[in-house]
């Protein structure tokens, strides 16, 4: 009686065989087709095994309560209730499978000419659907009810028609998915027919989403036979479980127990068709059962051997009190599935003086974006600060509240991210994604946050501030949208400005005035700068001091001067090497020269 | 956006007009048919020539279908054969106690839907889990075994509620909410299943996003970064949902309102079913069919609000 939204399921990747296998080895799954099985056999020997007849009345069975004779007791009528339930098992289930067989039939087929021919198969079919969907199902049943009679295999032989989309999307998604796949070329090629392809490379694929698809449809259609039955517009002598509900609710006052056996078995049946279903797209999605985001943390214990030590380069008039950030032997892992735990940054220390240049450099996956994450407090989902500390001005934000980690971000510590464009959020424009920090975290008026932004975005380069203002990011250029980050970044005159790839992301002419832009501010607005980078040219171009990474630790720091005159650590000299390479040949080169690509 | 409103209003009004177009042929089509299940089958021919006469069904079915048509854009969808009421009277009469029913539990899944949603998607854990299994129940059990439930236990065992008995909106508000709490509760909860499980799927995904931890790096906290920004994305999707709830709710009003005795559409086509009282079911497939347009409409238009790329567009 409701209608559900179909979702196609995943493509399996085992065949049919195994995932049997695989939910017979699942209780919920075992439980649930175990009861199947027994209502299937029902469904065949039920009329046979009843012990009375199921259309015979007798007085004295006139609600009668349950005996030695009539386990269950007697109907309104005075019939055995065992033999309507076992009967009307037949007539419910097979009124159900003409339902399915009639969706699948026309469903697979249509879904299959629409995806593979497309063209006028596809326009039609995707009317026809939404003409099906226009209705609620039991108004159209109604309807046919009054011009067709009340038979049962009539409304459900409709009802199929009005299930058929279920099928239809599913396979019309798979066939237009792997209609251009490159096999399905090649079968062509090779000369075989529409047919052989269709059967042997796009039904075979789809089969048990199909089959998936098929139990839910199967709920569905006995719950709504059942409920045109309930509604008494059936032929009530028949039995079936949704006849014998309706005598059991002309009863309710006086004798309820009626409804219980068939509401019993609709529920039960409806319910472990679904928990099937849904057991097996589980299996298909190969997702293990979800432990939640805050599932018990793994035990993780300080390795015993001690990682090599970095090489620092110190460099003169280095005062601690000018330390703005101090990290310390931070560890950051990630929860594993198996219970381990993955280390992606394994003992960094670093400092960032104020109004420094910082460059973070090495290769992707060495653990820059991790550390500069833990320092936000940003880490995503299953990753966590193991071990270490991180003092920001006094401010140790390790194990720190969420609170005081709000406190820090956006008004002392800033982010630029890489990819500007999904860095926005969609459903707002620039402007209110500006002015909302600032209200909040600022706690500046509407009025000021307005005026403020609209210079900064002036400030950050973007020629019409008004209009980008109020442009939602769809409407802005990459570059554009760079820029408004940026804006959005510095607008609460943060002391640490962390640069994660910013401009990794952007078209190459843009690259250098977004660094440039980047250089500006940290000037004029005197704060840190940590540049996250995997660009040894815009780490000579920018940075003060480099820390170079690689695999989850620091292996040389200093200041930029020493690191390109006179890297130690091979992997330095590596990437040094990697971008003399890449630049043209030139006479001497002083590191100042190397400039960003 | 005024283009894409129109556009589908137009395909509105073709969907309603094919509608009725087979729904008259399935209903007329058997003209024979129809006499003899008024007049019983024990009538004689002659009676039920005359009877098909009278009710003007011995004429070709596109000319008795272009009489309907032109009748019924003037608001004129003719009489019942069995009780003489106005078609348009006999509707309207009750559609708006469906109505309320409907958007009621509409509004209610969409809320307590959407609240599950989030908070299996930001706790995790147990709750999730909880939440999980409630939505596969509430998915899986159909809505009339809840009815039968709800008005067992709460109704002839508890007295809680009236087992039957509607109190329209219009007399007394307090009435009509404890008229109505428990078939809206019983319609609610597939859809709260449904709608709870998009909304944490959607709100699961939008944690994850970018911009999130962009907004999260600026200082917002994580309520106001919810409340304000993952569900406004969530909202479109959740939405889509919800306009296809809303005719399977309209559905489902049918068998409730017959097992809460509520004067609605449900029982209005129940018994004109059984009756085979065409004009009338003629009325109702068009009802239903007007009615389902314009919900679409009115969520294309919330979509629209919500999504700045369908409203610029």
């Amino acid at each position: 009686m409701t209608e559900f939204t179909v979702t196609p399921p995943p493509i399996p990747a085992a065949g049919r065989q195994s995932l049997l296998r695989r939910l017979l080895r699942k209780p919920v799954a075992l439980v649930s087709i175990g009861f199947l099985a027994v209502v299937a056999v029902v469904a065949v020997v039920g009329r046979a095994v009843s012990p009375h007849d199921p259309y015979t009345s007798s007085l004295d069975l006139v609600l009668a309560p349950p005996g030695a004779e009539h386990p269950l007791g007697g109907d309104s009528a005075g019939r055995d209730v065992l033999s309507r339930l076992l009967t009307g098992t037949q007539i419910s289930i097979g009124a159900a499978l003409l339902a399915l067989a009639v969706a699948l039939v026309l469903g697979v087929a249509g879904g299959l000419l629409a995806g593979y021919y497309g063209g006028v198969f596809d326009t039609v079919s995707s009317w026809l659907t939404s003409l099906v969907m226009a209705l609620p199902a039991i108004i159209v049943l109604l309807a046919a009810r009054a011009a067709l009679g009340p038979s049962i295999w009539v409304s459900m032989t409709i009802f199929g028609v009005l299930m058929s989309p279920a099928f239809h999307r599913l396979v019309y998604a798979s066939v237009s998915a792997v209609r251009h796949e490159l096999y399905v070329d090649a079968a062509r090629v090779a000369g075989l027919s529409d047919l052989r392809i269709i059967g042997r490379h796009v039904l075979w694929v789809v089969r048990a989403p199909i089959i998936i698809q098929s139990a839910i449809v199967m709920g569905i259609a006995i719950a709504v036979q059942a409920g045109l039955e309930f509604l008494g517009i059936g032929d009530l002598a028949v039995p079936s479980w949704g006849s014998m509900l309706n005598d059991g609710f002309a009863q309710i006052y006086s004798t309820p127990i009626l409804m219980l056996w068939p509401a019993l078995v609709i529920a039960l049946t409806s319910m472990a068709l679904v928990l099937v279903a849904n057991t097996a797209r589980d299996e298909l999605e190969r997702v293990s059962p979800r432990r939640g985001r805050r599932r018990r943390a793994a035990e993780w214990s300080a390795p015993q051997v001690s990682e090599p030590a970095a090489i620092v380069h110190a460099d003169a008039g280095d005062r601690p009190e000018d330390v703005l950030l101090h990290v310390r032997d931070l560890v950051v892992g990630y929860d594993q599935d198996d219970g381990g735990i993955k280390e992606v940054v394994r003992g960094v220390s670093l400092d960032i003086r104020r109004g420094e240049v910082h460059g973070l450099i090495g290769e992707s996956g060495s653990g820059k974006t991790q550390t500069a994450f833990s320092v936000l407090g940003l880490l995503p989902a299953g990753g966590r600060v193991l071990a270490g500390s991180i003092d920001f001005g006094g401010v140790e934000l390790v194990g720190a509240s969420e609170r005081v980690h709000a406190a820090v971000r956006g008004r002392r510590i800033a982010y630029v991210p890489q990819e500007p464009m999904s860095n926005l959020d969609p459903s707002f424009t620039i402007g209110s994604q500006l002015v909302e920090p600032m209200r909040v975290v600022a706690g500046l008026s509407k009025k000021e946050a307005r005026a403020r932004a609209l210079d900064l975005l002036a400030r950050v380069g973007i020629p019409d501030p008004q209009r980008t203002f109020s442009s939602y990011p769809h409407q802005v250029s990459g570059g554009m949208a760079q820029r408004a980050l940026i804006a959005g970044a510095v607008s609460c005159d943060p002391e640490l400005l962390i640069a994660d790839e910013a401009t990794t992301a952007l078209d190459v002419t843009v690259q250098a005035e977004v660094l440039d832009l980047l250089r500006d501010l940290q000037e004029e607005r005197g704060m840190a700068l940590l540049l996250v980078t995997h660009n040894f040219g815009v780490v000579a171009d920018l940075c003060d001091r480099v820390s170079v990474m690689q695999s989850g630790r620091i292996v040389e720091t200093g200041p930029v001067e020493t690191i390109f005159s006179a890297p130690q650590h091979e992997y330095t000299r590596a990437l040094h090497a990697a971008i003399l390479d890449d630049s043209t040949p030139r006479g001497a080169l002083s590191p100042r020269e190397v400039s960003a690509p | 956006m005024g283009n894409f409103l129109l556009r589908r209003l137009l395909s509105g009004v073709v969907l309603v007009f094919t509608i009725s177009l087979l729904a008259f042929t399935l209903l007329y089509a058997n003209s024979e048919n129809i006499a003899r299940r008024i007049l019983g089958q024990n009538a004689t021919a002659e009676l039920v020539d005359r009877k098909t006469e009278e009710l003007g069904l011995n004429r070709s079915l596109p000319q008795q279908y272009i009489e309907w048509l032109t009748n019924a854009l003037q608001g004129e969808f003719g009489k019942s054969w069995f009780t003489g009421e106005q078609v348009t009277t006999g509707v309207t009469s009750r559609f708006g106690v469906t109505l309320s029913i409907v958007l009621g539990a509409t509004i209610v899944a969409a809320v307590v839907g959407t609240l599950l949603g989030v908070v299996a998607a930001t706790r995790g854990g147990r709750t999730d889990s909880t939440v999980q299994v409630f939505s596969v129940l509430g998915f899986a059990i159909p809505g009339f075994l809840v009815a039968l439930a709800l008005v067992l236990l709460f109704s002839i065992r508890l007295g809680w509620f009236k087992a039957t008995g509607y109190i329209p909106i219009t007399t007394s508000f307090t009435g009509w909410l404890t008229s109505v709490t428990l078939p809206i509760t019983a319609l609610a909860l597939a859809t709260i299943a449904v709608v709870a499980q998009q909304v944490r799927g959607s709100v699961v995904d939008g944690l994850g996003r970018d911009y999130v931890r962009t907004l999260r790096s600026r200082g917002l906290s994580e309520r106001r970064v919810i409340t304000k920004h993952v569900l406004r994305n969530a909202g479109g999707p959740a939405l889509a949902v919800l306009a296809v709830q809303f005719i399977g709710l309209l559905g489902g009003a049918v068998i409730v309102e017959q097992i809460f005795a509520i004067p609605g559409l449900g029982q209005l086509a129940v018994s004109a079913t059984v009756k085979a009282d065409i004009p009338m079911v003629m009325g109702l497939v068009v009802a239903t069919a007007v009615l389902v347009v314009i919900v679409n409409l009115v969520i294309d238009i919330a979509q629209a609000s919500l999504n700045p790329k369908v409203r610029l567009s």
